[in-house]
Formats: structure tokens, sequence, C-alpha cells
């Protein structure tokens, strides 16, 4: 059965939300209802007939032709099924998301992947900033998940992450894995200022040398036997990342200004 | 001696018997190192003293050995089977044996050798030996604790698969005309059997010499010698079940994950036994039982003989 597709009418003059339209969020409703759903954020009413040209197929397989960086809350909230974004995506695409998998043709604004717990986010362009991270307020990041980032990544990157695996392949910004709980976060280009700042626990592997926070302190070479099994966990996901592991030959133990056990690989 | 007319394969008769097995609880481990070597090292002391319940607590051996490329983390392996008589003991020893056996052994790391929803702590009873810096890591297929020792750091799956499948005490009795020729019989089963996986044979070098009989003439004995099979009680004992060309009999004990491993390992065993004749290896081939009221896995061996039985 082919994907149910959403082709864009024109560039929304609006932001919208498009949490409604998931695999869960369609799942037994008709073409006519689908239409009918409200995607606005502001007072003037849209509708999903409104933005896009709705094609009959498969719900747990949806693809939105045509991507725009006001769509924001792409996925939200997903469980299962398969949903692609043929462009770009606006804020928080993948947040709280559970289950299944968030394909982003383009690149994705702030908070894609906040607050994941399971599933794979993937983002064919840059990320915007707080990649996986908490919103206001919010005590942890991700909990659980895979991200994959084949461009760019801004700021703060895997802020608070607790659980999961967050992959930058291109160059991240400044503090990224920036007070981590726990998890894995691997940035296989440049990444920017004091990666790891703050951090608790968790494993931070960086392709290339980076200024770091001087709490955090050097503790010998990468340890083998686990660098090789994160390598072949990663491998499935980015084999780019998986090099950067095996390439890996510090480790800094830190940041030792607050708990110390985190620890950065870099790769020499 | 029994009253049917045995079969007979490449001149070795076979008894018209059965081996009696119980119900074990089982799991398996499989020990990494930078070498084979050491991988072996590991397992052959983690795996000593564990020839029988009766005195060890649990039943432990090396099932295979496995190249860098079937390991977790790409290093040269061995899997190692233990078996116990209840869940309590198995956790019990797996534990104390890795934690004594294993952690301490130079660069060696543990994981799990077998899937399953029960379960039984490995690392996740192990890991207050790092004293606070134990480090929890949650892989894609598996979760495993990270702990500085000496030489690095010792890694750990949390926990391994317990099936309470698997079975103990499948066997093989060999009977031959002199202690050489019995050994030699025994050595090519014991061989044979190695090779069958999910199965192995607990005892020295996968050979028992001192096959027992449940209970005791002393109080307080469980097991003592089997007086039946013993060549020297022959004229003493009326009931010995040994002819007068019997000089010497070895046993193979078996245990298994599940019940068809026990008896594709009697298969093999029976076949490499037939395969060496009676010459040179052992004219006669029985095995233990209860009268089959104690263990619910009854293996005969005509059923198991090489070319199928009748």
């Amino acid at each position: 059965m082919t994907a149910l597709r959403f082709v864009l009418r024109g560039a929304p003059d609006q932001r919208l939300d498009l949490s409604p339209l998931t695999p869960d969020g369609l799942a037994g409703l008709g073409l006519a209802a689908i239409a009918a759903l409200p995607l606005q954020t502001g007072r003037h009413r849209v509708t999903v007939g409104d933005v896009f040209h709705v094609h009959p197929g498969d719900v747990a397989h949806i693809v939105i032709e045509g991507g725009s960086d006001r769509f924001d809350h792409v996925g939200e909230a997903m469980t299962s099924g398969v949903l692609e974004v043929e462009g770009d995506a606006g804020q928080q695409a993948g947040r709280l998301m559970a289950g299944g998998m968030l394909t982003i043709r383009g690149s994705s604004g702030g908070w894609a992947a906040s607050g994941l717990r399971g599933g794979r986010v993937e983002i064919l362009g840059d990320a915007g900033g707080f990649l996986g991270g908490p919103l206001s307020g919010e005590r942890t990041g991700m909990r659980g998940g895979i991200v994959l980032v084949h461009g760019k990544a801004g700021a703060r990157a895997a802020d608070r992450l607790r659980r999961g695996l967050v992959i930058i392949e291109g160059d991240a910004g400044e503090h990224a894995g920036s007070g981590m709980v726990a998890g894995t976060l691997v940035v296989c280009g440049a990444a920017g200022a004091l990666p790891g700042i703050l951090m608790r626990r968790g494993t931070i592997v960086l392709g290339h040398p980076a200024e770091l926070a001087p709490s955090f302190v050097v503790s010998g070479g990468a340890p083998l036997v686990f660098s090789g099994l994160l390598a072949r966990a990663v491998a499935p996901v980015s084999e780019a990342a998986a090099g950067c592991v095996r390439q890996a030959t510090a480790r800094y133990a830190g940041d030792t200004a607050v708990s110390g056990k985190g620890e950065i690989f870099v790769a020499g | 001696m029994p009253d049917i007319a045995p079969l007979v394969r490449n001149g070795v008769s076979i008894d018209d018997t059965f081996a009696e097995a119980f119900d074990m609880r089982g799991t398996a481990l499989i020990l990494t190192a930078p070498t084979l070597r050491w991988a072996r090292i590991a397992a052959v002391s983690m795996t000593g003293f564990a020839t029988s319940i009766i005195g060890c607590g649990v039943e432990a051996g090396i099932d295979t050995e496995l190249a860098p490329e079937a390991t977790p983390d790409g290093r040269p392996g061995v899997r190692v089977l233990l078996f116990a008589g209840s869940t309590e003991e198995l956790q019990k020893q797996v534990v104390n044996r890795v934690g004594q056996c294993v952690l301490t052994s130079p660069g060696s790391a543990c994981y799990a050798g077998i899937g399953g929803t029960e379960r039984l702590k490995l690392g996740d009873g192990l890991r207050y030996f790092a004293d606070g810096w134990q480090i929890s890591k949650r892989l894609p297929d598996r979760h495993i604790w990270r702990m500085p020792v000496m030489d690095g750091e010792f890694v750990c799956e949390g926990t391994t698969g317990l099936t309470t499948g698997a079975v103990g005490g499948g066997n093989l009795i060999l009977m031959a005309r002199s202690s050489e020729a019995a050994l030699f019989a025994a050595e090519a089963a014991a061989e044979a059997i190695a090779a069958v996986p999910d199965a192995i044979a607990p005892f020295p070098g996968g050979i028992v010499r001192s096959g027992s009989k449940v209970g005791s003439k002393y109080k307080g004995m469980f097991a003592s010698t089997n007086h039946l099979y013993c060549p020297t009680l022959r004229g003493a004992v009326p009931e010995s079940e040994l002819g007068p060309e019997i000089a010497s009999v070895l046993e193979l004990v078996i245990d298994g994950l599940t019940p068809d491993a026990v008896a594709n390992a009697m298969r093999a065993g029976l076949g490499a036994i037939a395969a060496v004749g009676p010459e040179r290896g052992a004219c006669r081939v029985g095995a233990g039982n209860y009268g089959g009221k104690l263990g619910r896995h009854h293996y005969h061996l005509h059923a198991l003989a090489p070319g199928g039985g009748r």
C-alpha cells in the first residue's frame, strides 16, 4: 500500500502545529476528517485541507511533500509508523516521540527530538539548537531512542541527555552535551567550545580535538573493549560515527565541577 | 546383564536400556579476552570444580570457542554453560564464579550467552566491586556495566538468560576389555560430545571413572560407588552388570540447555564409540537409570544408535 501523502499547496503564512499528522493521530480517520483537522497556532483557523492536498494511502506511512521552517511539532509524540518530511521542519520536530521513525530530508529548527523516549529521528540537513534537549522547566532531555543528524547541529546538542544515542555527522555548536546525565553523543565533525560542560555521566565521542573545560581531566586512553562495543552498536546507525569511536585514543573524565563520572573520547 | 539381545554396531554391543535425566536450570556466558588463550584460561578457571551439583553446587563446562566475529566485542571468546538444580543456586554460583575467576582474569569481559525473558544477575550483581566508580551503559542491544580495574576496565553485561528447560544427567556407560581401551573410546566420545552445541560433559576431560548410585550403606552419604559396574567387585557382587570380558568401565555424563541437545550429544558419543570399535575401544555400551521413576527424560540407546535403532 502506498503512503498517505500530504502535498504542500504553498508556503504557509503562519506557524503551523503539525502534531496531528502522525500515524497515531490519523488512525481511523477518513480523508474528509483528516482534511478538516485544525493546524493553526494563531487566531486564523487553518485546516489540513487548506495547507495540503491529501492523497489517500497507508496511515502507518505518512509523507509530507514540501517542507517549511514554519512546520512545528512534526511527528510529536509518535509511537509507531513512519513519517517523512520532504523538506524542512520547524521547532520541536519529533518531540516526545516514543517509537516509529521520523525522517526530515531538509533541516530542522530548534529542540528537534526534544524529550525523545524511543524510536528514531533522522535529519538529513542541519539541526537547530538544543537537539534532543529539554524545554524550559524540564529536568532532563532525551530519555531514549536514536537521533542522527547528517549535517550540523546548533548549540547545546544533547543537552541534559538522560539515555539514548545522538549522532551528529557534521559540526556541533558550543556546549554540546551540556549537563548530560547519561547516554551517548557522537560528534564526527568539529565541536564548539566546552563540550560536555557540567555533564554528570555519559559518553561523548569527538571526531576532532576541541576546547574542553579545565574541569575535565586526562584519564588515559580510550578503553578498547568498551570502544569496540560502542562502535559495533553505532555502526548500523552511522558508519561515520563508528569510525570516530574506533579512532578515539584519548579519554577525559569530567565534568569534575559536578560528579565527574562522565567521559569524553577524542579521536586522534 | 540385560535379557534382551543387544543391538550391535561395528562390533560394539549397545544395551537395550536408557539414560534417565533430570530437569535443571541452565545458563550460558560468553567470556572474551585479548587472546583466545586468556579467554580459555578464564573459562577453565570459572568452570573448575564444577563436575557435579552433589558436591560443587553447579555443573559447568566449555561449550565452544568463538571467533572474534562471533563475540559481542570482536575479541576471541569462549562460551561456557552452567547448570544447577535451582535458580537460586545457579544465581549464586554464576556471580561467585564470574566474580572470582573472570573479573580477576587479565583483559576479560563477560556477556550473556543465552537470551530469554527469565534473567540471572551478572554485572548487576558484581557492579558494587567498583565501589561507586561503576558505569552503567545501555547500548541498543545490551546493557553493560563498566568497572574500573587495575588493567583497565572489566566490561560485564547486566544479566544473562536462564532456561528452566535444561536437562542434566544424560549418560553413556562404556565397557571395555582393558582400561586403555576404555579410555581410548571415552576420549573419542568426549571429543564428539564437545562438538555438539548447547551441551557439555562436565567431568574431567568429559569422562567419569567413579560412576555413582543413589544412597549408601553409610548414613549421610547421598551417593556412593556404582558397585554394579566395578570390575573388581564382579565376583563379590552377584548382581554385577559386568560380564567376564569387561575389565574397565567409564561413563560420560551430559548436560544440555535443551532435551534435544542432550540427545544430540548422546548420539554423537554413541557414534564415536561405535566408530572406534571393540578391538581398540569399548565392546559394550549401557546407560544409567533409576527405573524411570526419578527423571522425566529417558534417552533410549537403541533410538540414538548409529544408523538408527530397531
